[in-house]
Parts: C-alpha cells; sequence; structure tokens
C-alpha cells in the first residue's frame, strides 16, 4: 500500500494516481533529503558501534564474573528501560539543555563557567540520548551469546597456551559474533527511523528522516513523498543490514 | 482366549520414511505382549496406531473384533503410558489419576473409592495430595499406570516406560509390572529396545527391523530359535561360522572347518537352504573342558580375549581358522579361569547349532 | 584475571550509573519546589502530584490509554495464541515464511509502521480514533505475544496432550483442561507486557489518534509548556513506579511459566 503510494503524486488533498518516480527521483536528488538520509546513517551507526562497544564489557562481565548474581545484573540493566522512551528522551532534554541539570550541576560545582553547548540541540545530543536508549538491547544479545560459549573450550583454548588477550580474540570474541552481529541490528534498524529523539534533543541540526516523514505526511500534505521517502530508508537500511551480515557470514555459521 | 488386538497388513509412511511397513499381528486377550526392535524400527509408531494419535496409511486395526478406523483416541478401549509419562503438571496425584473418571458417570464418592484403589494397587497409598512436581521417577511411572489402569482398558499400552528409570529400579519396576499384569489381567503391550526387558516379562515377543515383524515368538523360542542372523545378534550374542551343505534327508548335513561335520535338524535350518550355509551357537553353548577329558568332538583352540563380566566371564579362542569362537562361562564354584594365550580344549553343544541361509 | 576483574566491575557499576541517571531525576525533581529544572534544588514539595488531581485532560487522555492498552493487549494475545497454536501443532506450507512475516514489525522503525498504517486507514476511508490506535497497537504487540504464546506452547509437551485424549477426554475438553492452565501464564504474561507496550508507545498513537489522545500524546505536547515541567516530572514518577509493578508482575508468571513447564521431564 505505501509502495504504492509512493509513485503517486498528491496535490493538497487529491491524489493523483499515476504511476511517477518523481518522488524517488526527489527523495535522492534534493540536498535536504540526501543530507537528513546521511545524517540518519551516521548517527544512526555511531549510536550502533558505541552502544555495542559499552554493551560488550558489560556483557562479558556479568557472563564471566557475575558468578550467581547474573540475574539480578540483568534485572538491574532492564529496569530503568521499562520506563517510557519518551520521558526518557525528554530526560535528557532536560539533562544537557544550556540551563539543564547537568549545566547547572556543574555549574554549581564551578567545574565550568559558562554552559556546555556542544551537547544540546545537535547531532551529539542525539547520540548520546539513544547510545543510552537503547544500551540493554545490546547487551542481552551478548550476553546470551556469551553464556552459550561452552566453558570448556576457554579451559582448552588455555591448555593449548593462549593467554587471555589471545584467548579473548582467537576464541571468545569470534563466538560472541553472533550476539554482536545481532546487537548492531537491533539496534541499526530502528534508531535509523527513530522520531522521538531527534525532535526532542536534535534541534534543527540533529534532525533526522523520520521527522522530514512526518513533516512531508502531515504539514507539507504530500503523503507520495513521505511514502517515498519510508520506502527509500527502508531498502537503505535492509541494504546496510544485509551487508552487514554478509560481512560477518563467517561468524554467524552454527558451531 | 481369543484375539484380542488385530493388525491386519498396516503401512504407516511420514513422507518418504515408511515408518512401519506392512506389519500383522494378532494380540490375545490377557497377553503380556512386548513390541521389541533397535530405535526407528517403526515400534512406536505402532503402538501409536493401536492406540490411534496415528492414522494407517493402509490396513486396519481391530480392538475385540471392532475396526478402530473411524474411532478416536478418546473413544478407543486403549490407555497409554507414555515414554516420559505425561503426569500432569498442574494437577495433584489424585486429580491425575482421576483425570479419564470425568468423562465417566460416576459419583464422586465412587471415584475416590477408585482412586484410592488404583494408588493402592500401584503403590502409592496416601500421597493423593502430593503435587505432580514433587514425585520421582519411579513414583510419576506409578501414577501414569494407575491414571489409566483405573479406566479398565481393554489394552494397556506401554511405551518404552522404564527408559528413563536407572537400573536397579527398572529391574523392580520389571517384575512389578510383571505381577500387576497377572493381577489385573489386561492385555498389556509393552514397547521396548531392551532385549532382557522384553524377554523376562513377556508372553510373546514380536521383534521388529524397518518398519516390517522379523519374528514373532515366545520368548525361549525367539531366543533359541532365532529365524534369522539379524534377530539371533539382537536378541542376545551368537557366534557365526561358515559351512557347507554335504548332505540332506530328513536332516542336514554341514560341513565346517571348526565344527567338522554336523547333522541339524530341518526345524534348526531357516532360510531358502542354498549350498552355502551360516552355522549359529549362543557363547554359553560351548564349554571349556579339561585337557585331560577323552571325549570326542573335542575342538583345540588358543584364547586371544577375555571379557570379566562378575557372574561370567566371557572368552574370545582361535581356533587355527580365521573364525573365532566366543565362548561365555560361568564363575561358579570349582570354574577354573583361563587367560590369554592359554591353549583349551572346547566341547560344544551341537544340537543347539542353527543354521542359516546365506 | 583479578585486576582485569577489577577494572570490569568498576565499568560495569559506572555504566549502571549512566543507565540509571536519567530515570532517577524524575522522582527528584517531581518533589522539587522550582519552576526550573536545574540544579541546586530549592526545596521539597509533594504540589506538583496535587497539581496533577486537578488536569481534566489528563484523566481523559489516561482513560483514552487504559481502553487502549486493555483492547489492544487483548486482541494481540487472542491472535497470538491462535498463531502459535497453528505453528506449533500444524504443519502447513509457508508457516515459516507467514512466521517472518508475522514477527517483522518487531524489527521495523516504529514510524514505517505508523506511516503505513495511516496510509492504509486513509485510503479505506476509514476515521481516526481510538480504534485506528487500537489496531495500530495490536499490530505492534503481537510479534511479542507470538513470541512469548510461541515458546509457552513449544515448552507444552505433546503427550500431555495425546494422554489426555487417552484418558478419554474430547479435543475441547482437552485444551480446557490441559491446555489452557499449563499456558495460563504465558497468556498473562503476554497482556501484561502488551499493556505496558500500548501505554507507553507513542509514535504509532501520534499518527493514528484523532482528536482523542493518549497518555504519552498527552505528554508530548506537555513538553511545549515549560510551566508543566514538574508536573510532566510527577506523572512520569507516577508511571515509573506502575509499569515497574506491571512487568515484575509479568516477570513472575514467565518464571511461573517456566518453571511448571521445565518439570513436566
Amino acid at each position: 500500500m505505501m509502495f504504492l503510494l509512493s509513485f503517486w503524486t498528491q496535490d493538497y488533498l487529491i491524489l493523483d494516481k499515476t504511476f511517477t518516480l518523481n518522488n524517488y527521483i526527489e527523495a535522492f536528488t534534493q540536498p535536504v533529503y540526501q543530507l537528513l538520509f546521511s545524517r540518519s546513517l551516521y548517527i544512526s551507526l555511531t549510536v550502533t558501534f558505541f552502544t555495542v562497544l559499552l554493551a560488550y564489557p558489560m556483557a562479558y562481565f556479568i557472563s564471566f564474573y557475575g558468578g550467581n548474581r547474573k540475574a539480578l545484573w540483568l534485572f538491574l540493566i532492564t529496569i530503568p528501560f521499562w520506563t517510557s522512551y519518551l520521558l526518557r528522551m525528554f530526560l535528557w532534554k532536560v539533562i544537557l539543555g544550556y540551563n539543564g541539570v547537568l549545566n547547572s550541576f556543574l555549574l554549581w560545582l564551578e567545574m565550568i563557567t559558562e554552559p556546555l553547548t556542544f551537547i544540546l540541540y545537535n547531532s551529539n545530543a542525539v547520540i548520546i540520548a539513544l547510545t543510552h536508549g537503547w544500551a540493554p538491547f545490546a547487551i542481552l544479545p551478548i550476553f546470551v551469546s556469551l553464556e552459550k560459549i561452552d566453558r570448556s573450550l576457554l579451559e582448552a583454548s588455555r591448555d593449548l597456551g593462549d593467554g587471555p588477550i589471545k584467548q579473548f580474540f582467537r576464541v571468545i570474541l569470534p563466538l560472541s559474533m553472533p550476539g554482536v552481529v545481532g546487537a548492531a541490528l537491533i539496534i541499526f534498524i530502528p534508531t535509523v527511523g527513530d522520531y522521538i529523539t531527534p525532535k526532542l534533543v536534535g534541534g534543527t541540526d540533529g534532525l533526522m528522516i523520520a521527522n522530514m516523514i512526518q513533516v512531508q505526511f502531515s504539514k507539507a500534505n504530500n503523503a507520495p513523498l513521505a511514502a517515498a521517502l519510508s520506502v527509500s530508508s527502508l531498502v537503505i537500511v535492509a541494504f546496510i543490514s544485509i551487508v552487514f551480515v554478509l560481512i560477518n557470514k563467517k561468524h554467524l555459521r552454527r558451531y | 482366549m481369543s484375539k484380542l488386538v488385530q493388525v491386519k497388513n498396516v503401512f504407516k509412511s511420514f513422507g518418504d520414511i515408511h515408518a512401519v511397513n506392512g506389519v500383522s499381528l494378532d494380540i490375545q486377550e490377557g497377553q503380556f505382549y512386548s513390541l521389541l526392535g533397535p530405535s526407528g524400527c517403526g515400534k512406536t509408531t505402532l503402538l501409536r496406531l493401536i492406540a490411534g494419535f496415528e492414522k494407517p496409511t493402509s490396513g486396519q486395526v481391530f480392538i475385540d473384533n471392532t475396526s478402530m478406523d473411524n474411532i478416536e483416541p478418546n473413544l478407543r478401549p486403549t490407555n497409554m503410558v507414555f515414554q516420559n509419562y505425561a503426569i500432569f503438571p498442574h494437577l495433584n496425584v489424585e486429580e491425575n489419576v482421576a483425570y479419564g473418571l470425568r468423562n465417566k458417570s460416576e459419583k464422586k464418592s465412587d471415584q475416590n473409592k477408585l482412586v484410592d484403589e488404583a494408588l493402592e494397587l500401584v503403590g502409592l497409598s496416601g500421597l493423593n495430595k502430593r503435587s505432580a512436581n514433587a514425585l520421582s521417577g519411579g513414583q510419576k511411572q506409578r501414577v501414569a499406570l494407575a491414571r489409566a489402569l483405573i479406566l479398565k482398558p481393554k489394552v494397556l499400552l506401554l511405551d518404552e516406560p522404564l527408559s528413563a528409570l536407572d537400573k536397579k529400579l527398572r529391574e523392580q519396576m520389571q517384575s512389578e509390572l510383571r505381577h500387576l499384569q497377572r493381577a489385573v489381567g489386561i492385555t498389556f503391550i509393552l514397547v521396548t529396545h531392551d532385549q532382557y526387558e522384553a524377554l523376562t516379562m513377556s508372553d510373546r515377543v514380536a521383534v521388529m527391523f524397518d518398519g516390517k515383524v522379523a519374528q514373532e515368538a515366545s520368548p525361549r523360542d525367539l531366543y533359541e530359535l532365532p529365524n534369522s542372523q539379524k534377530v539371533a545378534s539382537f536378541i542376545g550374542e551368537m557366534t557365526f561360522i561358515k559351512g557347507e551343505i554335504v548332505g540332506e534327508n530328513k536332516n542336514l548335513q554341514v560341513q565346517s572347518e571348526i565344527f567338522g561335520k554336523i547333522t541339524i535338524d530341518k526345524s534348526r535350518v531357516f532360510g531358502q537352504s542354498s549350498k552355502k550355509m551360516v552355522l549359529g551357537i549362543r557363547p554359553e553353548k560351548i564349554a571349556i573342558v579339561p585337557k585331560t577329558s577323552r571325549s570326542k568332538d573335542l575342538i583345540s583352540g588358543k584364547i586371544i580375549d577375555v571379557s570379566y563380566f562378575g557372574e561370567t566371564t566371557n572368552y574370545k579362542v582361535s581356533c587355527g581358522t580365521i573364525e573365532t569362537l566366543t565362548i561365555s562361562s560361568q564363575n561358579s564354584v570349582g570354574q577354573l579361569s583361563y587367560s590369554v594365550g592359554e591353549e583349551i580344549q572346547l566341547k560344544a553343544d551341537m544340537n543347539n547349532i542353527i543354521a542359516f541361509s546365506v | 584475571m583479578n585486576r582485569s576483574n577489577k577494572y570490569l566491575k568498576t565499568f560495569a557499576i559506572t555504566y549502571l550509573i549512566f543507565l540509571y541517571a536519567p530515570a532517577l531525576l524524575l522522582p527528584i525533581f517531581s518533589f522539587n519546589s522550582s519552576q526550573i529544572i536545574a540544579f541546586p534544588l530549592s526545596g521539597f514539595t509533594t504540589g506538583w502530584f496535587k497539581a496533577l488531581l486537578y488536569q481534566e485532560t489528563l484523566h481523559e487522555a489516561l482513560r483514552n490509554s487504559l481502553i487502549v492498552a486493555a483492547s489492544s493487549s487483548i486482541f494481540a494475545t487472542i491472535l497470538g495464541i491462535l498463531a502459535s497454536r497453528a505453528a506449533s501443532r500444524y504443519y502447513f506450507p509457508g508457516k515459516q515464511f507467514s512466521l517472518t512475516f508475522i514477527l517483522a514489525p518487531l524489527v521495523l522503525p516504529e514510524i514505517i509502521v505508523g506511516v503505513s498504517l495511516l496510509i492504509v486507514l486513509i485510503q479505506l476511508g476509514l476515521p481516526l480514533n481510538l480504534w485506528s490506535v487500537v489496531l495500530g497497537h495490536t499490530l505492534l504487540i503481537m510479534p511479542f505475544s507470538i513470541l512469548i504464546m510461541n515458546s509457552a506452547f513449544n515448552n507444552l509437551d505433546i503427550s500431555l496432550e495425546e494422554a489426555s485424549l487417552d484418558l478419554g477426554e474430547t479435543p475441547i475438553g482437552t485444551f480446557r483442561r490441559i491446555i489452557l492452565p499449563l499456558v495460563y501464564p504465558g497468556i498473562m504474561a503476554s497482556l501484561l507486557l502488551g499493556f505496558t507496550l500500548s501505554l507507553d508507545e507513542f509514535i504509532i498513537a501520534f499518527f493514528l489518534t484523532g482528536t482523542e489522545t493518549t497518555l504519552p500524546v498527552y505528554i508530548w505536547s506537555l513538553f511545549r509548556f515549560p510551566k508543566q515541567l514538574p508536573a510532566t516530572m510527577a506523572l512520569g514518577t507516577i508511571l515509573i513506579f506502575v509499569s515497574l509493578i506491571l512487568l515484575s508482575l509479568g516477570e513472575y508468571f514467565r518464571r511461573r511459566a517456566a518453571k511448571t513447564q521445565t518439570s513436566v521431564m
């Protein structure tokens, strides 16, 4: 349905149902859409990278040193995320704002003399908020894949002469790659299309493609263009995901 | 006695797999009947066909001279003890046992009495309120039995009921099941892959391979007169020696390197007789005799391997040919033991030799 | 080994603090007497909570949200039961494909789900009201319901069903006496998770709601009024506690499901 719509034209409230590629041409040639697409991808990929990077040691710690408190750790990690996504992102706006919690706190402690500005209403703010917001979605799959590693494999690799670091890169990391790939996809796919976060903390420099889709849809009354943008982003996301999976194919075989 | 369960030329395929490939059986009322075979031979499928969980691809099942063609499992006069017992985890012992009574119009007080009787029968008196999760494997087994027997089925089907129990408990349950069957007089059909279980418990045994019944006989006949090499080696152990027919009248004269020329009764010959035959003998039908013995037809050989099993010792003996004999010797009072490399003399019970066609 | 353990632990705790920090602000500032959300704190008040009591629109949004959450979680769970029952017991061509297809919304960006639904509804000429939000949320929750119910049904030993039939019970009786009681914890978990998801969901509701707003849409509109911020924080605090209670209940049922089923063997 949306696919069809993307080939039509809308003039205010009247739909012209003749087939056209104009929406796609517009979506791919207009600098503003190009900018939004590339910014969405940049933000999303950065978020994915940092989230996985931070989540891995956490998952590793829980899996290997969690002892009998693994369940408790996992529970602690998930609790904050059962609050509304909307509220959490709103809280980041409150925290990062010019007169926000972070700045006022640092000013109060006299650690800074004037408010920090590089963290509000731009891509960085969006990245920070999303990295926070999607953390458990990275920790859990990585944790699961680490848990699945047969501990006797680690003893075997030690027995065969690997030190802790070699062991990590030769055994643990390759075996946990399915979890890492899963985590990356789980974060990358939805964050590309996130609407709330850029709208709340992104300012104008941090807006992403989803905001434009919404604008085209409701305010600009150009549903076909919005549909074309949706389809395009879906295709781009699918393409990147598939490439990503293919690159890591070697690691995704079942052991 | 009458034929209670009749399986008539039943086939059952799952896609390309022919699980049951033309089976006909008659099971008499009051029998303890076993379906024995290696895993994947179709014995469980056959049991499920009788229970009604599977429908035959072709062929028919009759119970009590009634065709079971269009009769659903819940309406058949059969009850089943499942391999994993299938005790309902959300119900206690009493509720599990009384489960099937709900569909029979009996008064609550009568039901309670029946439950108590059933529990007593299987030795679980007083555990009425115990939760299903708190039961041991053996107890679950008994609950499963009580739950099925309380409905007084014409046939009780048991799908490898003892395979999950440890050895001691399994042996105890084997004898209990046998006694229980005699006490209630219900026809039992047991599926098992354990040949000793089948031999010790059953009145009759059907051995199945690849979806077909290879032999159907009493336990004694099955062991003493297996009708093929395959059955012979599945049930117990047997040594096979190549032989050649040298004469035939009302008996068969067979020449072989180890036994020389021997005479075999026609009743002990299986398969099409051809020039070449295979002779089979059970390990315990050969005895080691003292060197001083002057008995005739002695075989001399040299021990090449010894396996000690406690009550018996198995010897592998080379008799100067490429074939070796396996001998099982009871470690009873006065029995000498031998070690590898020793030269010994053997006496085979020639009347117990069986001839199979090649 | 020991030293790296210590570093890891420090990292883990720091990370945990980072994860908790925003949520902890909610209760702090919802009791702070200043209208501006900033340090230093100025004093203790429960005024923001009291203010919530007199918000007519809030009450209406809350009522709408509850209606949507209840209906969509019930619909999704019923559909989830049917789908997983079909998937776990019957084989049909394209089974794997249709399962993947049903689960697709799980990974689609919500905005796309929202936009597509909106287009479909407009094309069909259906009005936008609470029921369109219910439809959207049912679609959103269904994959979760199916996953939960699937694992509930797959853990259900088929021989229990056969045993019931064998003991003379009819297929319908078996469903009522054996299957339902055993997957009941799964049903509760699906209902609770669905309820919570729907209660929190913003984008789809934002797109599909007509004049009747749901709670998240209402909160979204509050963000534009700085004066309302502390009250919003207070509302957030309440929501966190409600979510926590619902989810703990869900977890409890999930564990009970796991417990009754693993002990079958």
